[in-house]
This record gives structure tokens, C-alpha cells and sequence, in this order.
């Protein structure tokens, strides 16, 4: 029971307010309890009779036919319209239609999946060499069992086509456009998100997916800066599959046998000249590896690479280097870069123009050094200039980005609808420390509420709180002090004792022998709710400048202060 | 209450909540993700289902588009390719940039000479000496990086009376002009009634833009800077405070909401505003438009317009913006409008309501963090958007519009630099600032990444990374007389500095004119000494960043202080606790002057103090690099003419970059009567004290000092930190630092 009382008036008879306010207390668990069994109700019987017949196309599915096969067949003429190219001046106030998202309370956004269908041409040739694609599922699963989830096609504020357009290679451009604008609530690509990590095609290689989709809003997987559109596209990581693969644990971060590492396999000519420049300059600091010209191909090839007849196994031979190169292939984006950061290794990349990944949110100074490919000579001194403290700093962040998210396609799935979210509801966006900060760093950093450096006047002045429990006379004691003070505002009394009331008459004090142990049993209690001590001790004390000098006290600002 | 009535309630409410469980545990909320468990009594309402057919990888494991690759173009061909087309609208820093000129002389700027009979406004005339002013400047363009024009290109609204005609045939005969290639063209106002577009009216080529009000379809991003709107009347240098000046809890002011502004009967710009009434409630929410604006509103008046003026005159604007938790900033005729600095400044946190306004730069500040970015398109949703922002977040907002004000905003000088140490952080690539340096105090500005690219080198942001500074110190002893005999107080203060468990090593820096004397003549230490032969001899050289400081901490002396080993760790254990700020012993104070309306400088003892003085300080050797880099020639020069001021400098440094006072720290009674005997005894130059000049010279620094700055940047401070025990009645013997009370 606390109360409190302003300064001067004496203690009101407080227990009968006390009673008011636990009736209407319990009045409100009553209603809620009933409110609850009520909505029960309600919510079976819809279940059971009512259900909204608005559920497309997806009616004829049962649970025992789980097969992408059994997808319903879908026909596109070949006179199906064709989407507008994309408009490269599409940003969220203006391609984005906002009312279907709402307010909410929870500000979140609801996403619907359309089921999937299979998209044959006339002729019954599939617009896709591959089809729905493992990771393609992945994401979509992950995104349905996610609170963004709705089966509410009305309720949805964005669509994401169950049409798999992860990689361009493997789609016939016109077709998926053309199956793209059939989808029932496609208009015109409003709110539809496309995901895409593998852009363009031979011999230019565009940096974004080439497939006209007008409006709708692309997580790309290799955008340059002249394709994204800042602030309405999302940059996102080209998975790379040996996340679950391969299980790398991670290693503490420190100096590693070799400083830096290339371990890709598609380096243009030019640039594998200059590395191997780099090498002979700077002999064992540097490891480069190729492909194992003596393996056949396919997976056993994937996780080898060899350098002058060596074998090292991949992935994990990036643990063993404090730098790993991620140079631009014929696309920007690159799934070595998922490797690199998962095994702790910091990316050195160099790709001019590329978008990073999540680079809206994520700030990869802290995880990465950035070269421009013209400096590739350059590499090893700028390597060289950082500090030890910040790389082993970088190689614990590039760690934590790929668990956090690049460790899977839900890790991808998940981040780039939160972004969208944010934008959608900036006023309750993550916070840059959400967004960047390894657990390590959250559980040991502080950030305090009051980070403004102020000073502040001395004319509102302060208030006093005394805690009290029995002892009247000293308390009456501090109130009197307290009130000579000219800074102070107003005094609080925090009655602390439940078995009385604030007192009127002044009863006898009793000296607690117990008082000091119950203090230590609270602070032993305090910290274990904490989880840790955050009490610091400290040597110093403040006190007033002239404290205790041979100076006169009346020429003190505080005078006798320790002089008692 | 009765006991036992309680308890029956509590027994009732759990049996109805255990009820429920078993009634409805099975079903999970409307909203819940779990899919299978509703499979079992319904049609499926088919979330994605759970495929059990082996799927192919969506890229196969031999990803060979490497040969392909290779027989094509080569990478370099294709940067050349990318910078020849990319251009005009599509600039990049990678198109349309030239690097090479920066990679000779660093990132220097140069100014175009004024030409006669140009009239150039005030404003602009300010962004160029401030620009002339700054570090970056340079007089050969030959050595520079980036390119500044002397022809005003703030005001580009054919009505305006500032705007300079046949800007197109004046640019284009520059001969150092080179179609804009490295150029920086400033830019307030762009367009005119009754569509203000955001065409310059001439031609600017490759130049990259910092203009106000600038929108996201046109902004290059990385290329361009987007400024704040600023008054003719913004200060110079310096600029005012922000309004906050305590914190208070639960953060609520008297009106939620507010704004006061025009509306526009013709022309573009007022659909928001001309809705804003639907909104207003005369009560927490008071959006306030008037139609009096120009000559003949009257001719175009709306229906709206007698009641909504009527209802706008009731209000103060001063005092609703100084009352208000949040502003609306609603787009004017252009997308920016003054509201926003206004607001900023007044600590309301700025509500935007201007859809496509690529906000002041962005590239660096995090807008979520100070302002609540609306949508012109959900404005009836507003209020209550902003009425569900927790308290918590409230607060941060409103203290974070105080920390960006003060560091990027309350002056043209700051907005100037701003937009340069933008440009110079893409020039320079890897020596960049990082996010947490621009968007935490004290900012980028006082930041510079070229000390040291990782946050803990910095003094700012132990407590946000959770690390803790070195737990060690260098001594730096700037030394100005001749070493003659063994008493001499230097050795004594090798001695016990060199004891103190904390030191790491120990600088001589040898600022006499005498040589160097031999390496035995020096006592033998625990710790290394190093001795350093002063740059020049000259005061600032004490400063100087030198690489054999390895520690974070710098413990600065002159040659004649007087310190026990206990005095030092003591000052050490407190800096620990405040490694942004000065720790030491020596303090003295300013004050404002009436009679001759100057500030003055005083060594009196008195309650307070505002500086801590450097002959026996500990304070963050970042301070050393910021000193040598952040500070103009011209005051370093006069520190160094004088031989004087070097300590009170610094403690304006530190100071501006904290806005926090320096802490002093008890020390031990002798250490005055000594300084005070040493200045009488010996009348050498070496003890400058002595001089009577020296106390002139000092009031005459402050006065230069805070010209400088824009302002006084000194606190005071009633505050000193004594050991925990300090002359409490105890017995000596439990006492930590027992030397500092004795005799």
C-alpha cells in the first residue's frame, strides 16, 4: 500500500478509496472473464456453420493431397496482357496503397499468399524450368506460419504470388509476366512483393529481375544503385544453401591463421591477376583458391576448393582468415557473402554500385570493409589500418548477421517484411540497436532513458520523496529539514506500513535489529530478478567545491554541510 | 477489504480462467499462426501449405555462369561503361564524380572568386565564408576536391527578387566549370507559383545538389545532400540553444498536437492543409490555418476561410509551440517548410506530413528517432497515432530533437559542415562515420573518423558498446626549462607518477630550448619514459595526437605540479567513471563582465568552477586529435604567439563537444601553497604565472575563444568528487586515499 501526500496536508482516511478501486478492479476481471467465454462461443460457431465462402480457388484442396503437382493447372492465352515494365520513380506514397494496411493497434502488416498454381503456357509448357523451388516454399511457409499471415484476402495489405521467381534463369520472362498479371487481386502490381535473389540473364546480366511487374515491390538479390528504388525496394541476400548445410559453430572472434581469404570461384580474369599480385607481395597472409580443377562436378565440388593442388574444405576454411573477399561475379550479389559472415570471417566487399542487403536497416560499417574495385591493389593496406579491437568487433557482428538474418529463408522472409513494415508504421519501427546489436551488446551496453547532457535550472527545483514505515518522530524530523531547503518543489510521503494508517499521533520508535539483514535479503532478491548486479561501486563522492576547506563558511555556497 | 471475501474472488476469477482454458484451450486465436491443429475441424482455410515433394534448389549447385562471364566484358570496361551512361538525372557518386582529385590533397574545397556587380544575398554570402572558413577550404583549385560557384543559387524563383538572371550563360563560361563535374550547387527555393517545380531553371550538369525541400523522385541518393529550410535570419555560427531545458516525466505537455501556418486558395501545396480542421478539437489538438496571405485572398475565399481565421487568431504561436508534445509539419508550397526548425528547436516533436520529402540529411540522421513520419494520405488517422506513442518513446524523441538541433541545425555554419563532412565520409569511403557517430551525441560533426574507425576508440560510446576504456594512462610532462639539478619538482613528479598503478608510460615532451639531456640524468622508473622533442617547441605541441600514446586515458602536467601517487590514481579511478570529460585538479572559473561586457576569466577560489586546468588533468587522448584537427589555424596560432590559453582551449574544446562541465577532483591541501611559493621564488619565464601580462592575455583568449565557438561553451559546475571517506570521522586506517587529507 503506498500513498501519497502532497506536502502539508495531513493523511487522508485512505482505505475506503482503496475498496472502490479493487471492486472496480474485480467488476473488470468479471466482465473481461465473460467477455472471453462469450467470444469462445461466437468463434466455434463460426467455425462450424458460418465460414466465409470468399476463400479463391483454393476450395477443391484437401489435406491428403499435399503435392506441388496437384496444383490447380492454370492456361495463359497468349493475347494475356503484359505488365508495365516497373516504374522506376515508384516509391511508397506513390505506388503503394496505404488504406489497405490500416491502423491497427499492433501495427502490423497482414500478408496473403496466393495458393499455388501451376502456369502453363498454351502449348502446356510450364513458365518455369524448375517450378516451385525448395527455398521458394520455404520462405512462403515460414511467412504463413508468421503473425504477418492472413487468410483474409480482404484484410491483406500486402500479396506475395505463390509464382516462384527466385532465380531469372530458370523463367520464361514473358509467360511469368503475363501469369503475374492474372492473379486475381494483381491491379496493376499494387502492394504485390516479389522475391527475386538471382536478377538478369546473359550477356548484360541486369541487376533486378527483368520480368515486367509495374508497381509491385521487388526484394532483390543484386541490385546496383541505379535499380533500387530507395525506399520502396528491399535489398535482400542471395541465400545461400550451405547455411543449413553445413553447421559451422562459432569461434570466438581474434586473429586467424590468414588475414585474408578469396574463396570464390567465379573471379573474373582481371581481378584474379591482381590477387595474385596481392599474394606475392604479401606471401602467407593471403590464401587464394580456386575451383579443384581434379574433382568432378556437382555437390562434392561445391564444398572443395584447392590451391596449387591443396585441398581445403569450404565452408570451413573461412574460419580460418580474419578477411574474406566477396568480389562481384557477373551479378552484384553474391551467396558467398552468406558463407563469408556465418563463419564469422569479415566480408571484404567489393562490388561498386551493389545495394547491400538489408542495407535500409543494417549498418554494415560494423560488419564489413567496403572497397571500391578499382582499389583492389590496394586491399592489404587498407586491411592492414584497422584496428585489431574493431575487427575482432566486426567478425563477432558479421556472425550475428548472418544468424539474425541470413541463416535461412525464413531469417530473409521474416526481415524483409519487417522493413516493409517500418515504413508503414514508422512511428513503431525497430530502433537502429534492435536492428544492429548482437545479444552480447544488448545484455552489456546502456542506454539510458535520460541521454540528453542537460543541466538543468535550478527553478523548477525538487521534489522529495521519503519512504516511511513507523518512525514518526524522525520523519517529522526530515520534513522539517527538508522544507528549509528553497530548491524544494514538493515533498512526497510514501506511507509504507499496510497495517496502519498515516500517522496523527506519534507513537514510540523501536530501533530494528532486523532492518539491515532484510536489506541485504532485498538486494540479493533485487539482483537475481535482475539477473545480474546492476549496483557499481564507486571510490568517489560529490560534494560541494569548498567542502571541508579552511575557508569561511559563510562565503560557502553550501556551508556547513559535513560540519554536523 | 475482509481477507476472506478477497480470497473467494480470487478462487472464483481462477476457476472461470481455468474454464476458459479447457474451453477454448484447443482453439487458437483468430489470429494465431499455428495451421494444423484447425485442419482437423474445418476446411482447410489454406495458410501455405507444408509440401512434402522433394523441391529442386532454386539455383543448381554448379552455378556456371562463370565462363559465360568471363569471355564477356571485363569488369573495368563495365565501370567505364556505368560512368559514361549514367548520367543527368541518374548520377552517382560512381558516374559522375571525379575521386582522383581528392586522392592528392584530401578533401579540399574551393571557392570561385566573387565577380564584380554579382550581388550575392546574405544567406549565401554566409555559406561561403563559412566554407572559407573551415578546414576544407582551399584558394587553388588545383588542389581541390569539390567546387563551390559565387553566383547565388539559393533563391531560384523567377519572382523573387534574389534570383540572378542568365544563371545558364554565367555558369557555362566558368573555365573551371567542366559541365559540373565536382561542383556542389547550394539551393533554398526552386519554381514559382503555381506549381513550383523543383527545376533549377539552368542547366547544372554533373554538379551534385544540396538543396532544401527536395523530393524523393528527384534526389540522387548518395549523390545529392538534402538541407533544412532556413530562415534569412539564421545565425551564423553558434546559434541558439534548443528550448528543453529539463526533462520532464511523464513527458505531456498541454496540447498533443499543434500547428499554425497559411493556407493556399490557388496553387499547389494546401490539400493537406486545407483538411487539417477535420482534425482539429479546440482542445489537446489545435491545427490552426489562415487564408490571409498575399494581396487578393479575399477574391478567392473559400467558405472555410471567416471561421478558420477567426479560430486562428485565438492562439499564440510561440506558445503553443513551446506547450505542445508534437507539431504537425505539413508540406507548404514546397515539400520542406520552417516549421520543421522551429519545431525541432522547440523540442515539439515534429509530426511530417509531407509524402515524398526526402527529409534533411537523411543519408546520415535516422529520422524515426526524433520525428513521427506521417502520411498525407492517413492524416484523419494522426491523432490517434500519435496518442498511442508510449511516454518512453515520447521522451526519447523530444531529447533526440535537441541533440539533432544542436549538432547539425542551430546554425548556418552547422548545416554547411554538415553537407561537406557528408560528401568528405563518401570521398574518403573506408575513414567514414559510422550511424551511432551521427546519430548520438556529440555527433558527427565533433566525430572525426579519420582518429580511428572503431567506436571504442572514442570517448562517447563505452557505455553503448557495454566496454569499459583502457585501464591504464600515458603521463604527458610538457617540460620547458633546462634539467640542472635532482631537485628539481619534474623528478619528483617522474617519481610518483611512475608509482601510481595505473600508468602505462610517461611522456616528456621537451619543449625547452636547451638540448635534450642525456637519457641517465633522468630517474629510473617501473615505466617506461619516453621523451619526445617538441614540434617547433610551441604550446600546442602539447596536444599534439602522438602515436607512442597507446592508452586512452592522457594524464597531463606541467613541469612544476605537484601530485602524490595517490592523488593520481585517485583522479584516475574518477575519470574511469567520466572518460568524456576533463578530471583534475587545478579549476578555474569564468564569468560574465557587466561593466565592460566581455567574459572574464578568474583563478579566485570560489564555489564554483568551469575549467579544469591541463598542468594536472586526465582527460581522453581523443581530445589530443580533436584539438590538432577540429580547431582553426588562427587559434592554435594565437595559443602558440602567446605561449598561453593552451589549457583553456582545450577545456572550450571539450566543453562544446560535451556540453558538460569538467569534474574536479579533492586534492591535497599543499598542492596551492607549493604552485604559490614556486611563483614567488623563481622569476624565471619558465614559470608562467609569474608574468603579469599572462592573467591579461588569458581574459583576452577567452573573449576569442568564445567569438570562436559562436557562444560560451564553458559549464560551471558546484561539484566536487572526493574520495568516499574524505574527512569523514573514521579511523585513517579504512580510509582508501588517506594521503589526500594528510598534511
Amino acid at each position: 500500500m503506498c500513498a501519497s501526500v502532497k506536502y502539508g496536508s495531513r493523511g487522508p482516511a485512505l482505505i475506503p478509496r482503496m475498496k472502490t478501486k479493487y471492486r472496480i478492479y474485480y467488476i473488470t476481471l468479471f466482465s473481461v472473464v465473460l467477455l472471453g467465454l462469450i467470444a469462445t462461443g461466437i468463434y466455434y460457431i463460426t467455425l462450424f456453420s458460418f465460414w466465409p465462402h470468399s476463400i479463391e480457388s483454393s476450395a477443391e484442396w484437401s489435406l491428403d493431397r499435399r503435392s506441388v503437382h496437384d496444383a490447380p493447372l492454370v492456361r495463359i492465352p497468349m493475347s494475356s496482357p503484359i505488365p508495365e515494365r516497373g516504374d522506376l520513380s515508384c516509391r511508397m506514397h506513390t505506388c503503394f496503397d496505404v488504406y489497405r494496411c490500416g491502423y491497427n493497434p499492433k501495427n502490423k502488416i497482414k500478408v496473403y499468399i496466393y495458393p499455388l498454381q501451376r502456369f502453363v503456357d498454351e502449348v502446356g509448357v510450364p513458365i518455369s524450368s524448375t517450378g516451385l523451388s525448395r527455398e521458394y516454399n520455404d520462405l512462403l511457409s515460414a511467412i504463413s506460419d508468421s503473425d504477418f499471415y492472413t487468410d483474409d484476402v480482404s484484410r491483406a495489405c500486402l500479396f506475395i504470388p505463390s509464382i516462384d521467381v527466385l532465380n531469372q534463369n530458370s523463367l520464361r520472362i514473358r509467360e511469368t509476366a503475363q501469369a503475374l498479371a492474372m492473379l486475381p487481386r494483381w491491379d496493376k502490381g499494387m502492394n504485390h512483393l516479389l522475391f527475386n535473389m538471382l536478377p538478369g540473364g546473359p550477356p548484360d546480366y541486369n541487376t533486378a529481375l527483368d520480368v515486367p511487374r509495374d508497381r509491385a515491390l521487388l526484394a532483390g538479390g543484386g541490385f546496383s544503385t541505379w535499380t533500387y528504388r530507395q525506399g520502396y525496394d528491399v535489398s535482400i541476400p542471395v541465400y545461400s544453401p550451405l547455411s543449413v548445410e553445413v553447421d559451422l559453430p562459432e569461434r570466438q572472434p581474434g586473429p586467424r591463421r590468414y588475414f585474408i581469404l578469396s574463396s570464390q570461384t567465379a573471379i573474373h580474369r582481371e581481378y584474379r591477376v591482381e590477387l595474385e599480385r596481392l599474394k606475392e607481395e604479401n606471401g602467407e597472409a593471403l590464401l587464394l583458391l580456386d575451383k579443384c580443377s581434379n574433382l568432378s562436378q556437382g555437390l562434392a565440388s561445391v564444398r572443395k576448393r584447392c590451391y596449387k593442388g591443396q585441398v581445403y574444405d569450404y565452408p570451413q576454411i573461412l574460419q580460418e582468415s580474419s578477411f574474406c573477399v566477396v568480389l562481384r561475379g557477373a551479378r552484384l550479389g553474391q551467396a558467398t557473402l552468406s558463407d563469408v559472415l556465418q563463419a564469422g570471417c569479415v566480408p571484404v566487399i567489393m562490388a561498386d554500385s551493389y545495394i547491400l542487403p538489408f542495407s535500409e536497416v543494417l549498418d554494415w560499417k560494423r560488419a564489413s570493409v567496403v572497397i571500391p574495385e578499382e582499389k583492389l591493389p590496394e586491399m592489404y593496406t587498407i586491411l592492414k589500418s584497422i584496428p585489431h579491437r574493431q575487427v575482432e568487433e566486426m567478425q563477432r557482428q558479421a556472425r550475428w548477421f548472418w544468424e539474425a538474418y541470413f541463416s535461412s529463408m525464413k531469417a530473409i522472409g521474416m526481415t524483409t517484411l519487417q522493413i516493409i513494415n517500418d515504413r508503414i508504421y514508422p512511428y513503431a519501427a525497430l530502433t537502429y540497436e534492435e536492428w544492429n546489436n548482437p545479444p552480447v551488446v544488448k545484455w552489456t551496453s546502456v542506454n539510458s532513458p535520460l541521454f540528453l547532457p542537460l543541466i538543468p535550472p535550478r527553478s523548477p527545483g525538487f521534489t522529495a520523496v521519503v519512504l516511511t514505515y513507523d518512525r514518526i518522530e524522525s520523519l517529522f524530523r526530515v520534513i522539517t529539514e527538508i522544507s528549509k531547503v528553497p530548491s524544494l518543489a514538493k515533498l512526497l510521503v510514501v506511507w509504507n506500513n499496510q497495517n496502519k494508517s498515516p500517522p496523527e499521533a506519534i507513537d514510540g520508535l523501536s530501533l530494528d535489529q532486523t532492518h539491515m539483514v532484510e536489506r541485504s535479503e532485498c538486494i540479493n532478491k533485487f539482483a537475481s530478478v535482475f539477473a545480474t548486479m546492476p549496483l557499481k561501486v564507486v571510490e568517489h563522492r560529490a560534494d560541494p567545491v569548498l567542502y571541508k576547506d579552511d575557508f569561511p563558511e559563510k562565503l560557502k555556497s553550501f556551508p556547513n554541510i559535513g560540519s554536523l | 477489504m475482509q481477507a476472506k471475501k478477497r480470497y473467494l474472488i480470487s478462487l472464483l476469477t481462477g476457476a472461470f480462467l481455468v474454464l476458459l482454458f479447457y474451453f477454448g484451450g484447443g482453439v487458437p486465436g483468430p489470429a494465431a499462426t499455428g495451421s494444423r491443429s484447425r485442419h482437423g475441424y474445418s476446411r482447410p482455410e489454406q495458410p501455405w501449405p507444408h509440401f512434402s515433394d522433394p523441391l529442386q534448389h532454386f539455383s543448381p549447385w554448379d552455378q556456371s555462369d562463370t565462363e559465360e562471364y568471363n569471355v564477356h566484358i571485363s569488369p573495368r570496361q563495365k565501370r567505364d561503361v556505368n560512368s559514361s551512361v549514367y548520367k543527368g538525372k541518374r548520377c552517382r557518386m560512381q558516374s559522375c564524380f571525379d575521386f582522383s582529385l581528392c586522392q592528392r590533397n584530401g578533401f579540399k574545397v574551393y571557392v570561385y572568386p566573387q565577380q564584380k556587380g554579382e550581388k550575392i544575398s546574405e544567406s549565401y554570402q554566409n555559406i561561403l565564408s563559412t566554407i572559407e572558413g573551415s578546414r576544407f577550404y582551399t584558394s587553388d583549385p588545383g588542389q581541390a576536391c569539390l567546387f563551390v560557384l559565387s553566383l547565388d543559387t539559393l533563391d531560384r524563383d523567377q519572382l523573387s527578387p534574389q534570383y540572378v538572371h542568365n544563371l545558364k550563360t554565367k555558369v557555362q563560361s566558368l573555365p573551371l566549370w567542366n559541365n559540373g563535374r565536382n561542383h556542389l550547387i547550394f539551393n533554398l527555393y526552386s519554381g514559382t507559383w503555381p506549381d513550383y517545380t523543383e527545376d533549377l531553371g539552368f542547366d547544372i550538369g554533373q554538379a551534385m545538389l544540396a538543396k532544401a525541400s527536395i523530393s524523393t523522385e528527384n534526389f540522387r541518393p548518395n549523390f545529392d545532400v538534402s538541407i533544412p529550410l532556413f530562415s534569412k535570419d539564421h545565425p551564423r555560427t553558434g546559434g541558439d540553444r534548443g528550448y528543453l531545458k529539463y526533462n520532464t516525466i511523464p513527458p505531456f505537455r498541454k496540447y498533443m498536437l499543434v500547428f499554425k501556418g497559411k493556407r493556399y486558395l490557388t496553387g499547389i501545396g494546401s490539400d493537406t492543409r486545407n483538411a487539417l480542421y477535420h482534425v482539429h478539437n479546440a482542445e489537446d489538438v489545435v491545427l490552426l490555418t489562415t487564408c490571409k496571405h498575399g494581396k487578393d485572398w479575399q477574391k478567392h475565399k473559400d467558405a472555410r476561410c471567416d471561421k478558420d481565421n477567426a479560430e486562428y487568431d485565438k492562439y499564440d504561436y510561440r506558445e503553443m509551440l513551446h506547450n505542445s508534445t508534437f507539431c504537425l509539419v505539413p508540406r507548404g508550397r514546397r515539400l520542406g517548410s520552417f516549421r520543421f526548425l522551429e519545431a525541432l528547436q522547440a523540442a515539439c516533436v515534429p509530426v511530417m506530413l509531407s509524402n515524398g520529402w526526402e527529409l534533411p540529411f537523411s543519408e546520415v540522421i535516422d529520422w524515426n528517432t526524433a520525428a513521427v513520419i506521417g502520411d498525407e494520405r492517413l492524416l484523419l488517422q494522426i491523432p490517434s497515432t500519435v496518442r498511442s506513442i508510449h511516454q518512453d518513446k515520447i521522451l526519447a524523441l523530444r531529447q533526440q530533437t535537441q541533440f539533432l538541433w544542436e549538432a547539425y541545425f542551430s546554425s548556418m555554419e552547422k548545416i554547411v559542415l554538415t553537407t561537406l563532412e557528408i560528401i568528405q565520409d563518401r570521398v574518403l569511403q573506408q575513414t567514414s562515420r559510422s550511424n551511432l557517430m551521427w546519430n548520438s551525441h556529440p555527433g558527427g560533426l565533433f566525430t572525426l573518423p579519420q582518429y580511428s574507425s572503431y567506436l571504442g576508440d572514442f570517448p562517447f560510446f563505452y557505455a553503448k558498446l557495454g566496454i569499459k576504456p583502457n585501464p591504464k594512462f600515458t603521463a604527458v610532462i610538457h617540460a620547458v626549462t633546462p634539467l640542472v639539478s635532482q631537485s628539481q619538482p619534474i623528478l619528483k613528479l617522474l617519481v610518483s607518477v611512475a608509482k601510481s598503478q595505473y600508468c602505462a608510460q610517461i611522456i616528456v615532451l621537451w619543449n625547452c630550448d636547451k638540448p635534450l639531456p642525456a637519457k641517465h640524468r633522468w630517474p629510473a622508473t617501473s615505466v617506461p619514459i619516453i621523451v619526445i622533442e617538441g614540434e617547433n617547441k610551441v604550446m600546442s605541441s602539447r596536444f599534439q595526437p602522438y602515436d607512442s600514446i597507446i592508452s586512452d586515458a592522457v594524464l597531463s602536467l606541467d613541469e612544476d605540479t605537484v601530485l602524490s601517487t595517490t592523488e593520481v590514481d585517485f583522479a584516475f579511478t574518477v575519470w574511469q567513471s567520466f572518460p568524456e570529460r576533463i578530471v583534475g585538479y587545478p579549476a578555474r572559473s569564468h564569468f560574465w563582465d557587466n561593466n565592460k561586457e566581455r567574459w572574464g576569466y578568474t583563478s579566485k577560489w570560489t564555489n564554483d568552477y568551469s575549467m579544469v586546468l591541463t598542468g594536472a588533468a586526465i582527460y581522453h587522448r581523443y581530445y589530443h586529435f580533436l584539438y590538432t584537427n577540429f580547431l582553426p589555424n588562427s587559434l592554435k596560432s594565437m595559443v602558440d604567439q602567446l605561449a598561453n590559453c593552451e589549457d583553456i582551449l582545450i577545456n572550450f574544446l571539450v566543453s562544446a563537444v560535451t556540453k558538460l562541465p569538467p569534474i574536479k577532483v579533492t586534492q591535497k591541501k599543499q598542492y596551492k601553497e607549493t604552485m604559490m611559493a614556486q611563483v614567488s621564488e623563481k622569476k624565471t619565464h619558465s614559470s608562467r604565472w609569474a608574468d603579469p601580462d599572462h592573467f591579461a592575455q588569458r581574459q583576452t583568449c577567452m573573449n576569442k575563444f568564445a567569438s570562436w565557438f559562436g557562444g560560451m561553451p564553458l559549464v560551471h559546475s558546484q561539484m566536487r568528487l572526493d574520495p568516499v571517506l574524505f574527512k569523514d570521522q573514521v579511523s585513517i586506517l579504512r580510509k582508501k586515499y588517506r594521503e589526500i587529507e594528510r598534511l
